[in-house]
Order: C-alpha cells, then structure tokens, then sequence
C-alpha cells in the first residue's frame, strides 16, 4: 500500500480547483448563516445561477468578462427576488422556500422546455477556451515534488480560485467588522431586539443574502471555468449541505472557519476514497465483504459520523469560541 | 404631570403637553378586541403607568404604538407626527424605544456591543459606510457615550463580556442602557421588575426616575401596585382593551371601577 499517494489524494484535494470553489460558497455562505443567521437551504441556486448566467453569455457570443458580470448578477437578483417575498416571515419560511426555489430553478433549466437556452440535462461543454487562454503556465507541465504535482492547466485555476477565495475573505472581514457586520451579528440574535432599536432587519438580511449570493455565483463560474462543463445536475441540493457542513465544521460566524471548513472537508473526504479503493483491492478480506462501488460509499459514512461527533464535542466548530455564551442563555 | 397641574381625572381627559397621542385605535384578534381606545393622551416629561388585569391589552397597545403590531384602525402620532403604518425601526429611529417583556438582549455580543448596535448615529452601520470606511469617529464617541451609560446602570464591570453571561436583573438593565443609545424622547418599559430581585428592583426605579429627570417621557406597563404607587406621575388603567380610569396613582388606587377590574364584581356583596 502506498501510504503516501492516499496521503497525495487527500492533499491535492484540499488544495484544488474544486475546493476553491466550495470555500468560496462557503464564504458566501457563512456571511448568511453564520452572521445573519439566514437558513439559506437553496444556496447551490446562487452558484447554478452565476455559473449558468456567464455559460449561457458566452454561448450566445458574449465575451468571458462580460459573462462573469452577468453570472454575478443574475446571483445578486436571484438574492433580491428570493428576499423580498421571504425575508420578512420568520426564519422557518425562508428556510423551506429557499430550497423549493433551487430545486425549481434546477428542474426548469434541465427541463426540455428551456433546452434551447439552457442545454437540458447535458449544458454546455468547451466554453472556457478564453479563460484558459490566459494561462500563463506551460499547460502539460507539472508543478510540486514527489507524489504532490499537479499540471499546469489546474495550477492556473488554483491561483485564480484561492486569490478569489482571499478577495472574499478580506471583504467579508472588513464588513464583519464594522458596524454594519455588527448588526448583522445582532439580527442572528434577536431580530425583534434589534428592530427595537431602530435597525431595519429586512433591509441588512436582504443585503447579505445578496452579497453572499454573489460570492457564491462567483464560486458556481469558478468551477464551471475548471471543469469546463457545465450540467443541472451538478446542482442538486446536496451541495448546499455539503457546504453548510463546510461551514459548521470550520465554525460558523467565523473569518477562516468557511475556508478550513472546506479544505479539511475535501482532505479527509478524497483521502478516505483513495484508502477504501486500496483497501478493498489489496486487503482480501475487505475486497470479499465490500464490492468497489460499496467502498465508495465509505467515505459518506464517515462524514456523517465525523458529522455527529463534531456536534457532540466541538458544536461552535473548530474555530468557533466555546465561550460565546450560548449555554447561559 | 405635577400634583400641581389641575387636569380632570376621566378617561382619554386631554393634557398640557402631550408627547403621545392616540385617537380610535382598535385591534382585534380573531374575535377578541384586544384595544380599543377612544382617545389617550401621554404628558410629556412624566412616568406614566399602564395597568389593568391581564388580557388587558397592555402589551398590544405597546406592540401598536412601536410598529410591532398594526392596528385596524385610528391615529396616534408622536409629537404630531401620524406614526399609523411607520415600521418599527421607524418609530425607533423617531425617538420611541420599547423594551420587551421577556427580556432580548444580544447574547453572542458583549455588553459593550449590544449598547453600540443602538448607537443612533454611525455611518459605518450602513453598507456604502462599511465598504468605505470613515466610521472609527462615530464609532469612539458611541464607545464614550456606552461607557457612560453603562458605569451609571452599574454594568461598567461586564462591559466585554457576552451578554448570555448576564443574570436576568442585569439583562433588564441592560435593556433599558441600550434604549438610551437610541436617544429616545419616549422610553415603553414593558414590565421591567418583572423577575428582578427586590434588592436591584429599587436600582432600576431609581434609573427609571433618571429618565424623567434627563427629560424623556417614560410609559411603563407593570403589575407590582407597590412599584406604580411609589414612582408613577399618572396612571392609565386599562380593562378588555379600554381606558377605564386614568389619574395620579393615589386617586386611582381608591377608583371603584378599577377595584371593580381588578378584584372582580362581586367583591362587598353578600356572599350568603
């Protein structure tokens, strides 16, 4: 067994293109949930949203720039049209609708009604060439030592997303800590207590749900620029949980927790992929209780139980201060 | 409303200089009136007491009043201006502050924080503000001005600490500390002494007289008779939604029809 490849697998992961545009999300997520306290459920819409809007200019003839605008865009009015219906209820609306309207917005864009914009169920494929194009690194070569390379292609989406992910981080800091993040922070509280005091709730909660959108519409054009392709499908649901654990595990309202959060979520979750399918071809007795595609489903086990422990011992997440005083209130 | 000043002690009875005034208000929950008052005027610069049994539409007439609530019909202006359809943070902003009757204080924000969200003016609370900087101005006066409010509430010590370490008298003081950063003309106290101990309950009254003397007005709903005897300048007696009685506390104390809302009808019948 190569311990070191497994090791390689789970690096590479966490530093990678996809995990760039997971912490990205996250951050836009954490600004929402972790600040404002907003139940966003639908947060894979605002990627869906973004990286559809810059696909779908560039296939019709737009330029890559102006692709990335309106991608943006489209996230910061999805944020506006999802508000204001919902934001004034209480939180448990805005939890359910925002995950009924990304699974509308899913289905409709996969639908063969709107194929002719959309692509269906397959999208689009090779829209990023002017992005590539830009690369400076020889696109074959690799980069690191020993088992920890990757090519030149991934090298140029890895800065691009990581100085992304920076830009977001700083944003986010610098409202968090003025005093508009600091109302945000007492709207998670005690929306009525800070109503009471002459803040208009409705007007900071739709604000951070439309700049934490746009951050993730960033993320959802990062990674369709990586993969260059682009699919309804990789917009079920089940991305915005993977996320919110992302979340939860770094810390919730906190600076970096959205980015550790999704670097050790990718480590841990690529590293035990590559240990089962070595497990389960090398080692005989697990090779006869498991079949391959059984050893991959391994890894959502122990994310779940990970899951659970972190809730019993750790739940402000590993970055988050115990002393918050939430058990004295 | 000095012993002084010679108003008729009737329901909705117009005053010198009134701060506050309502004209028709009536809500109605289902098919319960919860209020319904003709005409209620709130004297400026004076402790004003609302009672009246429970379900007597205290805390409706407050929600109402600070844009918690919407009535379905009437006026009721601050300083005469109409406040019918203003939203809450509005009527905040205007210079009316409510506290609650379950107190909500910010727990995950230190004391000095939860003071600072108030602070009446700050740039930086706005979102241009805070991408554009510019606020740490604002941002040390309000510190200076906290500071001072918390040292007189007696809070100085927990100033960095997390509200959700607070007990609940200090919770209650500090509820009342951060109204002020808002400036208020008008401070609504919904039940401040409930669940305070004895001891600090004669402190927070002597804050709530502060208020008065620094000019603001105070309206106070509060079930302890003792405590509305001793600090009210005028009380407000409400009963199924109306203004029943209103006068200084000692008249209203021997009023047979508040006696009557309060204890019952029956009460000096024969039984037998």
């Amino acid at each position: 067994m190569d311990w070191l490849q497994i090791l390689a697998a789970g690096v590479l992961a966490a530093i990678g293109p996809i995990t760039a545009a997971y912490a990205l999300s996250a951050i836009g997520l954490n600004l929402q949930f972790g600040y404002a306290g907003l139940l966003n459920f639908g947060h894979v819409a605002f990627m869906l949203v973004g990286a559809y809007g810059m696909v779908m200019t560039v296939e019709f003839g737009g330029p890559l720039w102006l692709g990335i605008i309106v991608g943006i865009a489209a996230a910061m009015l999805l944020g506006l049209l999802l508000g204001i219906p919902t934001l004034r209820l209480r939180a448990d609306y805005f939890a359910i609708t925002s995950i009924a309207v990304a699974e509308v917005i899913r289905l409709v864009v996969r639908s063969s009604w709107a194929e002719p914009l959309t692509g269906g169920v397959f999208g689009y494929q090779g829209f990023a060439g002017d992005f590539h194009a830009l690369n400076p690194f020889p696109v074959t070569e690799l980069y690191g030592f020993g088992q920890f390379v990757v090519t030149g292609r991934s090298l140029w989406v890895i800065v691009v997303g990581w100085s992304l992910v920076l830009l977001a981080t700083l944003l986010v800091a610098r409202l968090i800590r003025s005093p508009w993040g600091r109302v945000l922070r007492a709207i998670r509280e005690d929306e009525d207590a800070t109503r009471s005091v002459g803040k208009n709730v409705f007007g900071y909660k739709l604000q951070a749900l439309m700049i934490g959108g746009a951050i993730a519409g960033v993320a959802g054009i990062l990674l369709a620029l990586d993969q260059q392709s682009i699919y309804p499908d990789a917009f079920e649901p089940r991305v915005t949980f993977i996320l919110f654990v992302m979340v939860i595990l770094g810390g919730a309202g906190t600076i970096w927790g959205p980015i550790l959060g999704a670097a050790l979520f990718n480590f841990l979750f690529f590293m035990t992929d590559a240990l089962m399918a070595r497990l389960q071809a090398n080692v005989d007795w697990i090779g006869d209780l498991l079949s391959p595609a059984e050893a991959g489903l391994i890894k959502y086990i122990l994310v779940g139980v990970a899951l659970m422990l972190l809730m019993v011992f750790r739940p402000q997440g590993l970055l988050g201060r115990r002393e918050d005083g939430r058990d004295a209130s | 409303m000095r012993p002084e000043v010679d108003i008729v002690h009737e329901p909705g009875v117009a005053k010198p200089d009134p701060v506050l005034t309502i004209d028709g208000m009536r809500r109605a929950f289902g098919g319960l009136q919860a209020v319904d008052i003709a005409h209620l005027e709130v004297q400026r610069n004076t402790i004003t007491s609302i009672i009246g049994p429970n379900g007597a539409g205290k805390t409706t007439l407050f929600n109402l009043l600070t844009g918690f609530d919407t009535p379905d019909a009437g006026h009721y202006a601050l300083d005469g201006r109409l406040l019918v359809g203003i939203p809450a943070h509005r009527v905040a902003q205007r210079g009316m502050v409510r506290t609650f009757q379950l107190t909500k204080v910010l727990p995950r924000l230190t004391v000095l924080e939860n003071m600072l969200v108030a602070a009446k003016t700050q740039p930086g609370a706005s979102l241009r503000g805070a991408i554009v900087g510019g606020w740490h101005g604002a941002e040390r006066q309000n510190q200076d001005q906290a500071s001072e409010i918390l040292e007189r509430f007696g809070l100085a010590a927990m100033t960095d600490e997390f509200a959700g370490r607070l007990s609940g008298g200090q919770r209650k003081l500090l509820e009342m500390a951060r109204a002020l950063m808002v400036m208020p003309t008008v401070v609504m106290l919904d039940e401040p002494t409930a669940g305070v101990n004895p001891v600090l309950i004669q402190s927070l009254l002597e804050h709530i007289k502060d208020l008065r003397e620094s000019g603001m007005t105070v309206l106070f709903v509060e079930h302890d008779m003792d405590v509305v005897q001793s600090i009210s300048d005028w009380v407000v007696v409400l009963a199924e939604g109306h203004v029943i009685a209103e006068g200084p506390p000692g008249v209203i104390a021997r009023n047979p029809e508040v006696i009557e809302a309060y204890l019952g009808r029956h009460r000096g019948e024969d039984v037998a």
